[in-house]
């Protein structure tokens, strides 16, 4: 392996490293224990999202109603959880209004042929209506007690939701590199019509990726939900552009084909750690706006250039 | 008149230099060097992947060359885009025209150089120069027409106005008589004469020998990216000469079979039908039989092997048992595949590597409680195949789009062979492929069906059919139209019954 090879390869991680060590710089307290924890509690909602956002992609799709399926997820959950006591029921009750909205967002794009960037637009905008009535356009408090155990419980002094948070990178990652599923919908977005022509069910694939985004979008908000034992009907706002912004930049291409997991994560990290580090010296939010735009164009750029020296190579 | 264009050919008016052109381990041209003379139809033979189209779009600037350099009327020239060639006066008129079809003809012919009065396109005098100029070509239409509503013809003279009001010295044109009707063609030809009588350089690429030899004057054939002869005069060239050197004769021996014994009927087709075909066909092929289907293109060949492997209506039976028609699933399970045409659409899925290409529909198999993804038995498949077909690639994991044409399509047919297959559908199996690869191609398809598999193969090059194939049926616009064993069939015959009857391609 070259030089060119290395840097094309593992650029996005150098960049990591570069990263961390520049936010250690800038703000010691960030190796902090306490700020790793509030790190990891900061983006658990979009690693988990960006999870299946990633397949979305990888098939050369999207999905767009993720945000809108987070807090329709988090107030299903409260409100099944208010009325019948039980946190379980809210959770299955919030995955399976998921699976329902990723179901006719399959369907509709797989069956029917429609755009998916149309097709999740529109049920964006269905479900964010449907929360709002749902919770009569208030946040709706959890009145039970135990209703904050998914959010606020740790083992190993670590929360909840961070460890639900690894588990899904683990899953999906080994759902993309170990199973026929995984390399189907590479091959899917790679050449749909390959993909056809050499007998993958294409429709059932995609509707199966949608089906899975749209039940972790709504795991993810009733775990935020817990956490905050709050379900507000504004949650997860922007939550798919962060979720699709944190896979660009870990090197998922928007064509589809190409993505690992891997990657996504350190996309989900980076992300992350600007954000944080604005926080810790107290930046005002709308600079951090403007840094993680700037950082999302600055890594589609380098993927550019990397396309271009694994061509040289 | 004539004096002056005697002085026009004798003037070298593009000259290639040593043009050299290579993409990830292929070397699509080799110091490739000829000249064309101004007032002068120049054609350009070749195979396939002979370099043809690479080298047409080094002139129209699409591909830099990496050795060697252009010369247009004794300047030597580096075209970065097709802008930068359009300014030096050459213009390259492609299969797929280059055009907007939802805007109008004026606008088509002066996109990018749009009259203006002020802050406004000056419609009235983008369409009087318009007319002006398709008056030049021949074209007797409004130009103020949507351009989707031409013929495929008109669109080409719209695409030769454009390029004279560019004031284009080198007009290339890459087969433009493929999709034309015969009257169509005739205008063309009338046009050619025309330009090369202003001075201008042609240079024509095309498969069809007739047109060579009676509109060129002169005639260059390339070979595997290399150039092999060029005729300055077509006095006693025949067609013949030409695709000799086209071929080179090494080939044909590597090409001749030694035959093989039949056994039973293996796929029945009965009425099979679907979208491009008029009649229903019902045919058979036997056990170890390769049975070729020819025709022009359009015929419905494709559209037929589409409709045995994918589609709904008729009945398709292997071994007397019947394939439920439920898509290519149902089909692979039956021991029924497709070796698509378009490799790079429907076959390759490009940035995946050799071994995921290769595996892609074993994998479902071998996987793991039909989950699980065996690496191993994976990688064991490939590598077997990957030395028994002789694919030359770096590693598994190099991406396919990174391999040549011809090995491909070995990764391809070796998709195939992974599974247990009894009949195998092999659409254009060596288009865009070199001479070389395309023998080893033969010789693997006649290797399965050595193993008593059925090969059912469409091809448009008329060698193809006669060598490969046992049996030969002909197809033209949609239906059918005859079939003969092959040792029956001479090119002359195959031709005659592809041709559409009322009118010559």
């Amino acid at each position: 392996m070259n030089v060119k090879q290395f840097l094309a390869q593992s650029g996005m991680l150098l960049v990591f490293v570069v990263v961390v060590i520049a936010a250690y710089i800038i703000a010691p307290q960030f190796m902090s224990k306490d700020n790793m924890i509030s790190l990891g509690l900061q983006v658990s909602s979009i690693g988990v999202v960006s999870c299946t956002m990633l397949f979305c992609l990888a098939a050369g799709d999207f999905d767009l109603s993720v945000g809108s399926t987070f807090a329709l997820g988090g107030m299903v959950g409260v409100t099944i959880g208010n009325s019948t006591g039980s946190l379980l029921f809210g959770a299955l009750g919030a995955i399976a209004t998921g699976a329902v909205v990723g179901l006719i967002n399959g369907v509709v794009v797989a069956k029917f042929k429609i755009n998916a960037l149309i097709t999740t637009l529109a049920t964006m905008q269905i479900v964010r209506g449907l929360t709002n009535i749902l919770g009569h356009g208030t946040p709706q408090t959890a009145a039970k007690p135990g209703f904050d155990f998914l959010g606020n419980q740790a083992y190993l002094s670590i929360p909840l939701p961070i460890w639900i948070m690894i588990l899904s990178f683990i899953v999906f990652g080994v759902l993309l590199n170990r199973t026929v599923f995984g390399r189907n919908t590479l091959a899917i977005g790679g050449n749909k019509e390959a993909a056809l022509l050499a007998g993958i069910q294409v429709d059932r694939t995609k509707i199966a990726i949608f089906a899975l985004s749209g039940m972790a979008a709504a795991f993810s908000g009733i775990v935020a939900a817990s956490r905050l034992v709050v379900a507000s009907n504004n949650a997860g706002e922007k939550l798919e552009l962060q979720a699709i912004s944190a896979c660009v930049l870990g090197g998922v291409s928007l064509s589809g084909g190409i993505g690992t997991m891997s990657g996504t994560v350190v996309g989900v990290l980076i992300m992350g750690i600007v954000e944080n580090v604005m926080r810790l010296k107290s930046i005002d939010a709308f600079y951090q706006l403007v840094v993680t735009g700037t950082i999302l164009l600055l890594a589609v750029l380098f993927d550019k250039v990397k396309l271009k020296l694994l061509k040289s190579s | 008149m004539q004096c002056k264009r005697r002085a026009f050919r004798l003037s070298k008016l593009l000259t290639f230099h040593k043009i050299s052109k290579g993409f990830s381990g292929v070397q699509a041209l080799q110091d490739v060097s000829f000249s064309v003379s101004g007032g002068s139809v120049h054609g350009l033979c070749g195979e396939n992947g002979a370099g043809k189209s690479t080298l047409l779009k080094t002139l129209s600037g699409v591909h830099q060359p990496d050795t060697g350099y252009l010369e247009i009327d004794g300047k030597k020239c580096q075209f970065r885009s097709a802008l930068d060639a359009l300014n030096g006066g050459v213009a390259v008129i492609y299969q797929e025209l280059n055009l907007v079809s939802e805007m109008s003809i004026a606008e088509n012919v002066w996109l990018g150089h749009f009259s203006t009065k002020g802050p406004f396109v000056d419609f009235k005098e983008l369409e009087r120069k318009t007319r002006e100029s398709l008056k030049q070509v021949g074209l007797d239409v409004d130009p103020s027409t949507k351009l989707g509503s031409l013929s495929i013809g008109q669109k080409q003279m719209v695409e030769i106005a454009k390029a004279l009001t560019r004031n284009a010295q080198v007009i290339a044109f890459d087969e433009p008589t493929s999709s034309l009707s015969a009257r169509e063609v005739e205008t063309l030809f009338g046009l050619i004469h025309e330009l090369r009588g202003r001075g201008l350089a042609i240079l024509y690429v095309s498969h069809r020998m007739d047109e060579i030899t009676s509109l060129c004057d002169a005639c260059t054939v390339l070979r595997d990216g290399k150039h092999i002869e060029t005729f300055e005069s077509m006095k006693g060239v025949d067609a013949g000469m030409i695709v000799n050197r086209m071929v080179g004769r090494e080939l044909a021996a590597a090409m001749t079979d030694s035959g093989r014994d039949v056994g039973q009927d293996l796929l029945e087709l009965r009425n099979v039908t679907g979208p491009g075909l008029v009649d229903p066909v019902s045919l058979t092929v036997k056990e170890g039989e390769i049975v070729g289907i020819f025709g022009l293109i359009g015929a419905g060949r494709t559209e037929l092997l589409k409709a045995i492997y994918l589609g709904t209506a008729g009945q398709v039976l292997i071994g007397k048992e019947t394939v439920p028609r439920k898509g290519a699933v149902s089909s692979i399970k039956s021991g029924l595949v497709l070796c698509p045409e378009d490799r790079k659409h429907e076959a390759i899925v490009p940035m995946l590597g050799v071994g995921e290409n290769l595996n892609i529909s074993i994998r479902r198999t071998l996987a793991k409680l039909g989950f699980w993804i065996a690496y191993g038995a994976e990688k064991e498949n490939a590598v077997s195949f990957v030395e028994k077909l002789r694919i030359k690639t770096a590693s598994l994991q190099t991406p396919i789009s990174n391999l040549s044409g011809g090995n491909q399509q070995k990764v391809i047919l070796a998709r195939w062979l992974s599974e247990r297959i009894k009949v195998v559908l092999l659409d254009e199996p060596t288009r865009g492929i070199d001479v070389g690869s395309k023998a080893e191609i033969y010789a693997i398809v006649r290797d399965l069906a050595k193993k008593g598999i059925g090969v059912l193969f469409v091809s448009s090059e008329l060698p193809e059919i006669l060598a490969l194939s046992d049996r030969v049926f002909v197809m033209c616009e949609g239906r059918v139209v005859g079939s003969m064993p092959t040792k029956e069939a001479t090119e002359s015959k195959l031709l005659s019954l592809a041709l559409p009857k009322g009118g010559a391609a």
